[in-house]
C-alpha cells in the first residue's frame, strides 16, 4: 500500500469514506490509541491533574477520546473539515478547529500545557499546493507553537525516519529542545519514532522501550512480545465500573449508535462462577 | 467551541500585529455539562484574560453573574469559580463568527468548529 502522503492532499484525501474508516477499522482505532497513551506518556504531565492540550491533526477525535479519559481539556485542529464531522458525530469533547497547521497556530502566548501529534507532521513535509514551500510551512508552524505554550513543558509527536531530519531541524530552530525517543529499535514492525520537544527549559528526553524492561512493565507503547502481549489483553479484560459507565455515557451522546443498555446494579459486575 | 477557547485565539491573517480578541457574534448557543474542576479553573485564573471573558460572556448572553473584576480570593471562592467554570466550559457557540479586529476578516462557525483556514494572499 502506498503512504497516504503520497496520494493526494491531507484535505483531499481524508474526505467521506476514508474518515468512515477511522471510526470501522479497530486496527486503525487501536493503533491510534496506542500512539495517544505513549504520547501522553512522553508528556510526562503532572499526575492526577487537568491539563490543557492541543491535539495537531486531531482528525475523527480517536487521539481526543483518549485525552479525555486521561481528564484533560483539549483543544483539536485538522484541515479535513470531513474528518472533523466524524468527530463530531462521535460527541468528542475537546474544541475543534477547522485549520492549516502549516499557517500556524493561533493561540496567545502560553495557552497550553502540552501538545500532540499522531501521525501528522509528515503531511507539513509535502508541497501541495503552488505556493507551498514545506520548510517555510514548517518554521511558521514551530514558531508559533513555541510561543503558545506554557515555558517548560513539552510536545510529543509520532513521526517517520523519512522527514525526521527535516522536522527535527525545523523544531530547533524554532528554540526547542530535546530530541528523538525510539521505541523498540530492534524490530522493524514495532519501532516507533517520537519526537519529544520542550519549550523554554533543558528537560530529559526520556528513554525508549526496548521491550527487555520484563513482563511486568505496563506498556502503552506497541507491543512486543508474546507475554507483553498476553499482559495487555488480561489488562483489557478487567475494566472496571467507572470505565463501562463511562463509556456507555459516551455512546449514548453519539448520534446514529446502537442502543445502549440502561445502567443496572448488575452494570460492570462479575459473572456468577460456574460449576 | 467554549469560551476558554475564544480567550485563547488570535487573529494568524498575515500582517496583523496583535490580533487580540476576535470579536465574537454567536447566533446559536448551547448549554452542556461539564464536571467541576476547581483545580482547572484556578490555573486558568493566569492565562485568561478576564475583561474579554466577562464581555464576550455578556455579548452571547450568559455573563449576568460575573463580577467586572476578578476577585482578590477567587482562588478559594468557590461560587465564583463555578460561575467562571459555567462560561469557561459548559457555554458553547454552535453556529456563529469570528472576527478578526484588525482585519475584519470572518471566519464562520458551523455546527460548532470554526473554519480558520487562510486563502493564499493572507498567510
Amino acid at each position: 500500500m502506498s503512504r497516504p502522503e503520497y496520494a493526494a492532499p491531507p484535505e483531499l484525501f481524508y474526505n467521506a469514506d476514508e474518515a468512515a474508516k477511522y471510526t470501522q477499522n479497530t486496527r486503525m482505532i487501536q493503533i491510534q490509541r496506542q500512539l495517544t497513551e505513549r504520547c501522553l506518556e512522553l508528556l510526562n504531565l503532572p499526575a492526577e491533574r487537568a491539563c490543557f492540550l492541543l491535539d495537531v491533526g486531531c482528525g475523527s477525535g480517536l487521539s481526543g477520546e483518549q485525552l479525555t479519559y486521561g481528564g484533560h481539556i483539549w483543544i483539536g485542529m485538522d484541515i479535513s473539515r470531513d474528518m472533523l464531522d466524524v468527530a463530531n458525530e462521535r460527541g468528542c469533547e475537546g474544541d475543534l478547529f477547522e485549520a492549516d497547521m502549516g499557517q500556524g497556530a493561533f493561540y496567545k502566548p502560553g495557552t497550553f500545557d502540552g501538545v500532540i501529534s499522531v501521525s501528522a507532521l509528515q503531511w507539513l513535509c509535502n508541497q501541495d499546493k503552488r505556493w507551498h514551500e514545506p520548510r517555510k510551512r514548517l518554521k511558521k508552524f514551530f514558531t508559533t507553537l513555541y510561543g503558545c505554550m506554557w515555558p517548560g513543558l513539552s510536545a510529543s509527536f509520532p513521526t517517520d525516519l523519512w522527514w525526521l531530519e527535516m522536522i527535527t531541524h525545523a523544531a530547533m530552530k524554532a528554540g526547542f529542545t530535546g530530541g528523538v525517543v525510539v521505541d523498540y529499535p530492534h524490530s522493524t514492525r514495532a519501532k516507533k519514532i517520537y519526537l519529544c520537544l520542550f519549550a523554554g527549559v533543558v528537560g530529559n528526553v526520556p528513554r525508549g522501550k526496548t521491550g527487555e524492561e520484563g513482563a511486568n512493565q505496563q506498556s502503552a507503547g506497541a507491543s512486543f512480545s508474546k507475554q507483553e502481549r498476553r499482559d495487555k489483553r488480561k489488562q483489557r479484560a478487567t475494566k472496571g465500573r467507572d470505565w463501562i459507565m463511562q463509556k456507555k455515557e459516551r455512546r449514548r451522546k453519539q448520534i446514529g449508535q446502537r442502543e445502549v443498555r440502561p445502567d443496572t446494579k448488575y452494570t460492570g459486575r462479575k459473572r456468577a462462577d460456574k460449576f | 467551541m467554549k469560551l476558554l477557547t475564544h480567550n485563547m485565539l488570535k487573529s494568524h491573517v498575515k500582517g496583523v500585529k496583535d490580533g487580540y480578541p476576535l470579536r465574537l457574534s454567536a447566533s446559536k448557543v448551547e448549554l452542556k455539562e461539564v464536571t467541576f474542576n476547581a483545580d482547572f479553573v484556578v490555573r486558568m485564573l493566569d492565562r485568561i484574560v478576564w475583561p474579554v471573558l466577562r464581555q464576550t460572556a455578556i455579548e452571547i448572553g450568559q455573563g449576568d453573574n460575573l463580577p467586572t473584576d476578578i476577585p482578590a480570593d477567587a482562588a478559594t471562592n468557590e461560587e465564583f469559580l463555578r460561575a467562571m467554570h459555567h462560561v469557561l466550559l459548559e457555554v458553547l457557540v454552535l453556529e456563529g463568527e469570528l472576527e478578526c479586529p484588525e482585519t475584519g476578516r470572518k471566519f464562520p462557525i458551523k455546527k460548532g468548529i470554526p473554519n480558520m483556514l487562510l486563502d493564499e494572499d493572507e498567510v
